[in-house]
């Protein structure tokens, strides 16, 4: 103690007590803050939405309007669901970065807490979609055949037969399916982010769903075989034409300049 | 081998003249020299019998290789299960038996081809040898024994004489080719009305392609994008593609009001509008369907059709309108067709008008 107050004066000691009541109110706060939240637990769905209020009127109101009516920027967000609000803001699409044909997949910027907050305040503007539970688009009784015929029935005009995407109008493009989250497949079809169509439950069954998200990842997954070898992408006769007039041609004609080359010849030097 | 390691008495005297063709000098009659064929050089091969042995081995080598490879083959159509799969960089997870029958093959294939080429590199001949062009046309003696020939076995058939084998023959000649002629007609018979008509018609339920259960108004939400059949189509008809083919409709919902066409909005019920998915063009299936824009895009052509202005093209070389059903809600509250499409649905033919 005698040592401690021998230093009272010492020029850094007014830094160190208060960095020390920083600490204390800091640790105070955390040990209580979250206990009184906790204690207002009549409604934590309501605390979520008023989170997620917060966080709209930061991230979105600009563009969808402070009450998630719309502007001519964005469009309106009464009941489009929380579905549709984990798909755009979990693939990173949301918030848009400039306007444009179409607003690509980024890096998501959220937390899953902050996106199913932001969820919970959109699906309180307007009945929509839920975010689906897991056993709504996990693997286990999915016809994988079935799937693959349901997929070229609604899905491959656009995505390609195995989901490797492809080209629309005007600089709009359906993406790649090739590694993105089950969860966000069965909520594009659910909901119809941007230009997709939507495929409601009242067409495309929730079994239906489930059998074309077992297709793609049976036709995309790592341990998918490939038998006749490299696959160049999956596109078609655009990459496999490719392929064969570079490397094709290419081999030919360099066998026919060897063919044609001069031999080493014997020459006094 | 460069011509530095040969030793000197090997190498032959310089040739200052051309060999072959002699050289000629411009003059009155050829205004351009000729040069002649360049002087012959001698290859590595042709002086030094060890790079000669040294490119029998090579040749040799290859020819090998290729026996082996096909051994190889034989050996991996007996040895490897069809439904082997072993990873291979950078062809990923690949069947076992496809890559070793296509290595080996090609192997054996090549080999033959780099040793035949290079023995005719290395080893054959490799002198320069000019031959003159002749005359195609025989000569006269030999025309005149043809034309001889010729006339005397006319003589001798007797065709000229019997008139009977003559004209008989020409018949059978003539007829022969009327089989083949004939074969023709199954090409047809001529369509008649059916690219006119599809299996829709008056009270037909419209049946969604993926549940097989028929539509209710209610199952279709703005925005979506659903397909459906005829009432009645099954997929283990005998006709069914035939059928769907013609039949295909897409089916969507737009909101009343962002419907510019008249005739678009009393064919539709409720916003929910049916139109033919065989594209006018050359007949792709098309439903590239973009729920914001309304646009229908082929991916065939690109033809663009505007959904919501009639199936309007608005880009592409299609050259008509997707042809729209009319439809309505029955008295159980299914969606129904209330008659066929009234054009031809597909690609424009001669008599369609």
């Amino acid at each position: 103690m005698k040592k401690l107050s021998a230093r009272r004066r010492h020029p850094l000691a007014a830094l160190v007590v208060l960095l020390l009541a920083l600490a204390c109110t800091g640790g105070l706060y955390a040990a209580f803050a979250p206990a009184s939240k906790a204690q207002a637990d009549e409604s934590a769905q309501s605390l979520a939405i008023d989170e997620g209020k917060k966080l709209y009127a930061v991230g979105c109101a600009s563009c969808h309007g402070t009450g998630g009516q719309g502007t001519t920027d964005g469009p309106s967000l009464v009941g489009v669901g929380a579905a549709a609000v984990d798909f755009q803001v979990g693939t990173g699409r949301m918030p848009a970065q400039q306007p444009g044909a179409q607003v690509p997949k980024k890096k998501v910027i959220y937390s899953q807490a902050e996106i199913d907050q932001l969820a919970a305040y959109i699906a309180s503007l307007g009945a929509g979609p839920a975010i689906p539970s897991e056993e709504k688009y996990g693997p286990e009784g999915a016809d994988i055949a079935k799937g693959g015929e349901l997929f070229r029935t609604n899905c491959a005009q656009c995505h390609n037969f195995t989901g490797k995407g492809g080209a629309l109008t005007h600089g709009k493009f359906a993406p790649s399916l090739e590694g993105v989250d089950p969860k966000h497949i069965y909520e594009a079809m659910q909901t119809g982010p941007q230009n997709m169509p939507s495929f409601p439950d009242t067409t495309l069954s929730e079994q239906n769903k489930k059998d074309i998200i077992a297709y793609l990842d049976a036709v995309n997954g790592d341990d998918t075989e490939s038998p006749g070898g490299l696959s160049l992408g999956g596109l078609g006769p655009v990459s496999e034409g490719l392929f064969a007039w570079v490397f094709g041609l290419g081999a030919l004609i360099a066998v026919a300049v060897w063919v044609a080359a001069r031999t080493a010849k014997a020459k006094k030097s | 081998m460069s011509s530095q390691d040969i030793p000197e008495e090997k190498l032959p005297a310089e040739q200052d003249r051309p060999h072959g063709a002699a050289a000629r000098p411009a003059d009155e009659t050829n205004p351009f020299a000729d040069p002649g064929l360049p002087p012959h050089e001698p290859r590595v091969q042709d002086v030094d019998e060890r790079a000669a042995k040294r490119s029998e081995r090579t040749v040799a080598l290859l020819f090998t290789l290729s026996m082996l490879a096909t051994i190889g083959f034989i050996a991996s159509f007996v040895a490897i299960p069809v439904d082997k799969s072993v990873y291979i960089f950078p062809l990923g997870h690949i069947s076992a038996l496809n890559f070793a029958l296509g290595m080996t093959l090609g192997v054996a294939l090549f080999a033959i081809g780099a040793g035949a080429v290079h023995w005719a590199r290395t080893l054959m001949s490799d002198e320069e040898v000019a031959d003159e062009r002749h005359p195609i046309e025989a000569s006269p003696e030999v025309r005149a024994k043809v034309h001889a020939d010729f006339k005397q076995g006319a003589k001798e058939s007797v065709i000229g004489r019997r008139k009977l084998i003559r004209n008989t023959m020409l018949g059978a000649l003539t007829l022969v080719p009327l089989s083949g002629v004939v074969l023709l007609r199954d090409l047809g018979p001529l369509p008649g009305t059916k690219l006119r008509h599809t299996l829709w018609s008056k009270g037909k339920l419209l049946v969604n392609m993926n549940t097989n259960e028929p539509l209710r108004p209610s199952d279709v939400a703005v925005g979506s994008l659903t397909f459906a059949m005829p009432e009645g189509l099954e997929e283990h008809d005998e006709d069914f593609q035939n059928e769907i083919a013609k039949a295909a409709l897409m089916i969507i919902r737009l909101e009343p009001d962002s419907i510019k066409d008249k005739r678009e909005l009393e064919w539709s019920h409720e916003g929910i509008v049916a139109y033919s998915k065989i594209c006018t063009h050359v007949g792709c299936p098309i439903s590239l369907y973009e729920q914001q824009t309304h646009h229908a895009l082929c991916p065939c052509h690109q033809s663009t059709f505007d959904l919501a202005d009639g199936a309007r093209v608005i880009f592409g070389p299609a050259g008509h309108a997707l042809p729209q059903l009319r439809i309505g809600v029955n008295d159980e509250g299914y969606l129904e067709a209330l008659g066929d499409f009234e054009e031809p649905v597909g690609p424009a033919y001669w008599e369609r008008g």
